[in-house]
This record gives structure tokens, sequence and C-alpha cells, in this order.
């Protein structure tokens, strides 16, 4: 059997896949970033605790309302985007004229609030969550098991990213979208309400971030510091790709998942730096990220 | 005779005082441990509950002595971890510090106990070079450390004829001194280890660690860590069909939170050794229904432990009539430790306890009758098999004896 830098093939393959597996999280959870920056001018750094809330709606209806998982993944995102909406109205949309820098805290404050009072409540250890039973086991593919779940994973996060890409850049919604944030004055001129188009924005993006959270709710542990520990690598992934830039964040999403995904072949101490390491040198090089436009 | 009185009351003052000699009149104990993190269960908030439980048992109050439990959140950052320690010991009259796990902080902070001659108990680290290399005259390593885990968990699975194994490893110092016990004790049970891979504290995902164990082709993979990463670990070990390859898990520091976090769905048939566990005689029982009131969940070793050490701790000042450092710290050696923690316990001259300990198969959902009914006993490991042996102590002052 060759071997590969001594590494044998098939090793490396099941790697490959596994990072294509945590990249679906990364480009999900970036593209909703992407979204509400691109559009709102927000850096939303509550989307982690509103992924970690994703996951914890999901327990509650599983385990208060008896609902299963197929109906949590149509249910929670819009039960959690309703309450981003919420936040939005009330908190968010007082500080589009102010700096970035307020915006940031603001949602930096409500993530730490949202992550104690759930700590306070669960503890940290992890509530346990099951895989829907028509997903359970795995297949054989020669050169690893791939359980089926996660293979579902990569589906559906992929058909949620291009879905997502496509009615942004694609459909008449995504243009008015697109045009409110270059000049909403004038878009609002038209007789298109821009506020209430910026606040289901906001409420998308939250939405996407409760999707992956229950997507991640049966393979990573239920706990409140699940979006704290993922947060800052996907702020990483955005820096990356160019801020708000929706392709950029999924390319830069799936793409980063691989190689942390070799990272942990090679030399298993770095995988948690190498991300931050490849955003140093793409901000020395391009600092407007991969797929930014310069300012 | 009104100045007599007042005389007297001076002098029943002074005697009272010199029986007592505590600094600024309080003994101040510090819970210190990861409040928020992956070991925020393992002891965390419910640790320092502990100790409060510990003073009102001893009841200090009506003894005269004054005791005050405060407690802080290390972050599991060792630089954290040493600029509070110190702040507590120099500015806040601190006398003496609790839990302390993570073994890299416990390692910094007993370092400072040592040079300002402050106690500490701890007992949520495991590394065992608290009690060798990095030992202090006034350190006490209280509940588990690396040695009695790899004796009793990686010596069973030993006996059961699984000799190869694969360790995943907690990148830090407890991860590296748990591989190396594991694999002194696999080494010389005839065993081998077939590879290893060091991991970040804190992963969320292990999937690419347990892909490396399983093309390993080992029997065992060993869980060289804690906490939340232990969890994920298990559960991510079932979604992967590591036991339906042929390979099991042995995890090192399974806590009864982690098996309440897994469910005994995932978890069942789990080997793990344990200084405590609740439901073993009455006396565990008492305490821990009464700790259930409190915090709403059973205890674990570690929150126990804390509450032993601090009683023990308490005891000794009564006992030697000063809060002082070393003194205390001697008389706690001396006197044997009663509770129902370590029943005929004692403590050694590095400041190790030595009681028994077991080793628990964590109960198939069939099994269980009702909540936290999570272990059963296999084996009870006497003390002197739970702990390295004195003469192999590194530690200098036990050795210069």
């Amino acid at each position: 059997m060759f071997e590969l830098l001594g590494i044998p093939p098939q090793a490396l393959f099941g790697q490959l896949l596994l990072g294509l597996i945590n990249g679906s999280f990364y480009a999900i959870l970036s593209l909703g970033l992407a979204v509400i920056f691109g559009l709102l001018n927000i850096i939303n750094f509550a989307h982690g605790a509103q992924y970690m809330l994703g996951a914890f709606v999901a327990w509650m209806l599983l385990n208060y309302l008896g609902i299963g998982y197929w109906w949590a993944l149509l249910i929670v995102p819009i039960v959690v985007g309703a309450f981003g909406i919420v936040l939005e109205r009330l908190m968010i949309a007082r500080l589009y004229h102010l700096d970035h820098l307020y915006g940031l805290l603001l949602t930096f404050g409500l993530a730490l609030i949202i992550q104690g009072l759930l700590r306070n409540q669960y503890g940290i250890s992890g509530l346990p969550y099951s895989i829907p039973p028509q997903l359970a086991g795995g297949q054989n593919l020669g050169f690893m098991f791939l359980p089926n779940y996660r293979g579902w994973v990569v589906v559906a996060s992929l058909a949620v990213c291009v879905a997502t890409w496509f009615v942004i850049e694609k459909t008449r919604l995504g243009a008015y979208l697109r045009a409110a944030t270059e000049n909403p004055t004038l878009v609002g001129a038209f007789g298109i309400n821009v506020p209430r188009m910026i606040t289901l924005t906001y409420g998308f993006g939250v939405a996407l971030a409760a999707f992956a959270g229950v997507l991640a709710a049966p393979v990573y542990s239920v706990n409140p510091n699940m979006g704290a520990d993922l947060i800052i690598v996907v702020f990483a992934v955005v820096v990356i790709g160019g801020m708000g830039s929706i392709l950029g964040s999924i390319v830069t999403g799936f793409g980063l998942g691989l190689v942390e995904g070799l990272t942990k072949v090679f030399y298993p101490e770095a995988s948690s730096v190498v991300i931050f390491v490849i955003m140093a040198i793409v901000l020395l090089v391009k600092p407007a990220g991969l797929f930014g436009r310069a300012a | 005779m009104k100045r007599f009185g007042i005389l007297a009351a001076l002098l029943a003052s002074t005697s009272f005082a010199s029986a007592q000699q505590l600094s600024d009149g309080v003994v101040r104990i510090g819970v210190l441990n990861d409040q928020t993190g992956t070991y925020a269960d393992f002891g965390g908030l419910t640790s320092a509950e502990a100790a409060r439980m510990a003073v009102e048992d001893f009841d200090a109050e009506a003894k005269g002595i004054k005791v005050e439990i405060i407690s802080a959140d290390h972050q599991n950052k060792a630089d954290v971890a040493s600029a509070l320690a110190r702040r507590w010991f120099d500015v806040d009259g601190v006398d003496a510090i609790a839990d302390l796990t993570n073994s890299a902080v416990a390692i910094a902070v007993n370092t400072i106990g040592k040079e300002m001659g402050k106690v500490t108990l701890m007992t949520g680290p495991a590394t065992t070079r608290l009690t060798n290399e990095d030992c202090s005259p006034t350190g006490f390593h209280w509940v588990f450390d690396t040695y009695s885990q790899s004796v009793g968990t990686a010596k069973s699975v030993l006996e059961q004829g699984k000799d190869s194994w694969f360790l995943l490893t907690a990148d830090y110092a407890f991860g590296h001194q748990m591989a190396a016990e594991i694999t002194r004790v696999v080494e010389a049970g005839g065993g081998t280890i077939a590879g290893s891979v060091n991991h970040p504290l804190g992963s969320p995902d292990f999937s690419s660690f347990l892909l490396q164990a399983q093309a390993s082709g080992a029997q065992i993979v060993g869980l060289a860590n804690a906490g939340t990463d232990t969890i994920n670990a298990i559960k991510q070990a079932g979604e992967f069909g590591i036991a339906q390859g042929g390979q099991n898990l042995a995890g090192l520091v399974i806590v009864i939170s982690d098996v309440h976090a897994l469910g005994l769905e995932t978890a069942q048939g789990l080997l793990a050794t344990t200084a405590f566990y609740w439901d073993r005689d009455d006396a565990s029982r008492e305490w821990s229904k009464r700790f259930e009131e409190r915090t709403g969940r059973m205890p674990g070793m570690v929150q126990a432990g804390t509450y032993s050490s601090v009683l023990h701790y308490l005891r000794a000042i009564e006992a030697a009539g000063t809060d002082d450092g070393p003194t205390v710290a001697a008389k706690m050696k001396e006197m044997p430790v009663d509770d129902f923690f370590a029943p005929g316990g004692t403590v050694r001259a590095d400041g190790r306890l030595i009681k028994e300990m077991y080793l628990v198969e964590v109960k198939t959902p069939a099994e269980s009758t009702g909540a936290w009914d999570y272990y059963k006993v296999l084996r009870t490991i006497p003390p002197q098999d739970a702990a390295q042996p004195l003469e192999q102590s590194a530690c200098p002052f036990v050795k210069g004896n």
C-alpha cells in the first residue's frame, strides 16, 4: 500500500470527508454572519449563542413537548428567528447609525447573558439528544465508516447554503436587499419598506444559526458553551472569506473545514490554531479577504 | 469590683485569642476552579457549595471560629489562576485554596502556596506531579490522581485480556501525565500502546481523532482526558461505530455528571475508577441527599472531596489553635480523616490522602432503578494500591527523610 507523506490514503480520504462535515457547520454559520453583516452592517456576536439556542430549543421541544427531530428542523429556526426579530426591533435597530463597535458590544453582551442563563439552568456537561432513527447507523465506505447522520449534515447544509446564495444573488427579492444595502433612502423612495426588510433579514440570519444548531444537536453535546467554542472560528472564516461576501463565506467555510481536517492528521496539536494562522496571512496579503472587495 | 470585671474580661479575651490565633480573625478559604468551561460540572460552583456545607457541619460559629468561603473562576488558565491566588493570599487574607481542577492550574497555584506557606486542598486536579516534583509541604492532594485512575481502570481492562491501546490525550499537563501513567501500567502488564494523538483542551469534535484510533486497530481506545472532552469523545465514538468495529473505550477520569450528561443508553458498560459514589453507604447517602437539596444534583467525587478536605482543614485549625499554614498542614498529616468520604483515611507526608477507591461499571438502563442510580461497584481498591508508593516519590522533602 502506498503512502502519502507517511499517511495511508484511506486515512487521508476519511479525514478530508470529516473536514467537509465540520466545514458544513462553518459554512452555514458564517453564511448567516455574512448575510447579517452584508445587509445590516452589524457584527453579530450573538450568532454563537443563537446557534446554541437552536440546539437547546430542539432539546426542549423533544423533552417538554415530545416533538422530534424532523419537526424541530422546521420549527426551531422559526422560533429562534422570531426571537432574533424581537432583539433586532427592541435593541439592535437603535444602533444602525452608530459605529460597528456598538453593535458588536451589544450582541456580545446578549450572547453572554443567554449563555449564562442556560448555564445556570442546565449546567455545562451537556444534554443528550439522539440521532433520529431514520439516520442511525452508517455506511462502510471502505476507507472509513461514515455515520449516515454526518452525511445528511453535509447534504442539508449544502442545500441551505446554495438556496440562500441563489435567493440573494439571483432573485428579485435578493436584488431589493442588495439595493437597500447600497442606498436605503433611494430604495425606500421606490415604496419598499426598508426597515422591515432589514428586520426580516436579521431574523433569517438568526434562523440559519438555529438551523445549524439543530443539525449539531445529535452530534455535538448540547451545552451552553457550544456556540462560544465555535463562534470565534466562524468569525475567522468570515474574515478570511471577506466580510459580507455570501459566496466567500460558503466556499471558505467548507475549505477551512478541509484544511483543519488535514491538520488533525499531520499535526493535531495545531488543529485549533491553524485557521487563525491562515486568517493572519490572509489579512496581511489581502486585507479585504479572499472574496471581499476592497472598500 | 468593676475594674476587676474588666480585667477578667480582658484576660478572658486574650486567653481566647491565644487559643485561636487566626490571622485577621477569620479563616478564609477560596474555592478556585473552572466554573464556566469544560470542567464546570466536574467541580465548579457546586464544589464551593460543598465547602460551605463543610463549614456548617464543622459548626464553626459555635466554636468561635469565623470562616468565610469565597470562590472564583480560573477559566482553565494558569496565569489567571496564579494572579488571583497571589491576590487572595497577599491582599484578601485567604488562608487556603481548595478544588483547583485542571492540573496546569493546580501546579501553578500549589507552587505559590509552597512559597507563601499557604494550604492548598486539591480535589479536582489529577497529575501526580503535585505529590512528586511539584509537591509542597502545605499542599494536599485529596481525591484521585493519574496513578489511581490508571491502576483502577487500566489494570482491570488489561485483566480482561485487552492489551493493545490507542490513547486520546488532552494536550496539557494532565493529559500528558495521564498518558504516561497508562503507558506505564499497560506496558508493565504486557500490553502495547499502538498509537496516540494529542487533542486541544475543549475540542467540540473528536471524529478525526476517533478515525485515527480506528485505523490503529487497537483493542482499547483510552481517553486520557476529562470533563466535556470525555463526554464528546464517548458520544461521537458511538456514532462512528467504534464498538461495532470491535474496539472498546476506556475513560480514565469519569465522574457521575459525565454519565448523567451522556445518558445510560450511551454510557452503559463504561468502567470508571472513583473515590466516591453517593449510593455506597448510609453516611454517603445522607450527605448526598442534603447536597442534592441545595444544588439540584448528586455530588461527584470532586464535590465530596472538597467537603472532606475543607472539614479536615478546619478540624486541624481547631486542634492546632492557629491558621498558620505549615502548623495546620502538619496537624492535618497527624490527624486521621473521619467523614463519609474517607472513613479511616490518613494523610501521607507528601500530602496525598490515602483511602480506598472503587472500580465501578455504569449500569444499563434496565438495571437502573431511578434518577442518579448509575454505578455498580465491581471492586474496592485497597488504600495501599490506590496511591503511588511513598518510596517512589520524587518529592524533595519526602526523599530527604
